[in-house]
């Protein structure tokens, strides 16, 4: 346990000192979801209407962003050999991964979602269920994304093929989250939504790290 | 005692070696020699269970040691031909995660590789040989038994060479093994040599056993080591 908090403060650290790439998905999913107003126009019925659509689907291309370096710069400078050989089982590596991916990605993500539907003026009642959809939400994406990276990494052009290779998996997480919010502004409840998100993310939380661990295992072959 | 029987590995579709036999008590130390491509570092990937073998057997006092991969990674200390070093962390933040697995000082493993001054300096202004220097500290923190070095001592000045020299005496002294690739002359008294033939690849039907080497290292007589590294 100590081994993975170890490993777990390194990342953190690390994401620290590369401030620039770790602010780099925050702006980018401030930036990009600031364009649709701009691009069909500030009707407020429109813009309310599709507003936890451009929110989920911002946060995920910008929960891909940093994937591409999550293992490729331990890989490169042969600090993934040092990690393997901590004494973790390689899932746990990858664990600890995407648990510092989420918290410098999807947390930020997650509060900076906020202050964006009420921008995009999405209706009063979506926004705690928009909200409730990203918790669980970016922590699959997270983990989705890990698996992905490691599973393309080593691989030449990896960086194109990870996108192709996470999105389609993060479909469902897409689906369920935009349907809770959805739900919500409708008067519905959102409940049964949130409660699928819940059940994919307790599937992903082994599984991802499983497979990523393989993953890093074939690679440092 | 670390033992290999028959072992072989291939990097991609080439097979580098086979039929590889060596053994490695406890205090002993191993050279790996041969030509460029002999698989030298393969070899040392293959012992430290980054890769797997692809026949032949590993095993740590008489037990499989590649079968659980976690437990023999705690045995096992690998400095690579990469440096592992972060450039954006400082030298003591580098091992400050090495030094959290083994429970070391860093200031100490630093003051062994002779880095002392530089502890607070980001790891981007150090030069190759100081990185190197600040990849070898991560051996002076470890506990492992046995030490997996891949070129060690490339880029590494007199002085510094003279100082690992010292550290390896004192880890075979301290019953630690060691097993080194390397084409530069090791400051460590005996040494036993496995040579890695290049292995052109011959077709694998009907080679049989016996092509190659088989060393056995055992630790260095028991009186030579001054007493002085104690502090």
């Amino acid at each position: 346990m100590s081994t993975f908090l170890a490993v777990l403060a390194r990342e953190l650290r690390l994401s620290l000192r590369h401030g620039a790439d770790t602010l780099a998905a925050l702006l980018f999913f401030l930036l990009t979801a600031a364009l649709f107003p701009l691009a069909i126009g500030p009707a407020p019925e429109t813009l309310g209407r599709i507003a936890p659509g451009i929110v989920w689907v911002c946060a995920l291309l910008a929960a891909l962003l940093p994937l591409d370096r999550l293992f490729g710069a331990d890989f490169e400078d042969g600090s993934l050999d040092q990690l393997l050989l901590c004494g973790l089982p390689p899932g746990a590596i990858a664990l600890a991964k995407a648990m510092a991916h989420w918290l410098v990605t999807g947390l930020p993500l997650l509060i900076a979602a906020a202050p964006l539907a009420v921008m995009l003026r999405m209706s009063d009642p979506a926004l705690p269920a928009l909200l409730a959809g990203l918790l669980p939400g970016t922590m699959l994406l997270s983990l989705l994304g890990t698996a992905g990276a490691a599973i393309v990494l080593g691989a030449r052009r990896g960086g194109v093929l990870l996108p192709l290779l996470v999105l389609p998996l993060a479909t469902p997480v897409l689906i369920f989250g935009v349907a809770a919010a959805d739900a919500a502004s409708g008067g519905l409840s959102s409940h049964p939504h949130l409660l699928l998100l819940a059940a994919l993310l307790a599937a992903a939380l082994p599984l991802c790290p499983l497979a990523a661990g393989a993953g890093l295992r074939s690679a440092a072959e | 005692m670390l033992q290999g029987t028959g072992l072989a590995a291939f990097r991609g579709e080439r097979l580098v070696f086979r039929d590889l036999d060596f053994a490695v008590a406890g205090g002993g130390a191993l050279l790996l020699t041969g030509p460029n491509g002999s698989g030298k570092s393969t070899l040392l990937r293959l012992l430290a269970g980054l890769l797997r073998p692809a026949a032949g057997r590993l095993t740590w006092d008489g037990a499989d040691a590649l079968a659980d991969l976690p437990a023999h990674a705690r045995r096992v200390a690998y400095v690579g031909h990469q440096d592992a070093v972060k450039p954006a962390l400082t030298v003591a933040e580098n091992l400050r995660f090495a030094a959290r697995l083994s429970g070391g000082s860093v200031g100490a493993a630093l003051a062994a590789v002779g880095l002392e001054g530089l502890a607070d300096l980001p790891a981007r202004m150090l030069s190759a040989g100081q990185r190197r220097r600040s990849a070898l500290a991560r051996l002076a923190l470890s506990q492992a038994p046995l030490w997996l070095l891949d070129e060690p001592t490339l880029g590494l000045d007199a002085t510094s060479v003279e100082r690992f020299g010292t550290m390896l005496l004192a880890h075979r002294a301290n019953n630690g093994m060691a097993i080194a690739a390397t084409h530069l002359p090791l400051p460590i008294g005996d040494i036993a040599e496995l040579a890695l033939p290049l292995n052109t690849p011959p077709p694998l039907a009907g080679g049989g056993r016996g092509k190659g080497a088989v060393v056995t290292a055992r630790p260095p007589p028991p009186d030579p080591l001054p007493q002085g590294e104690g502090e």
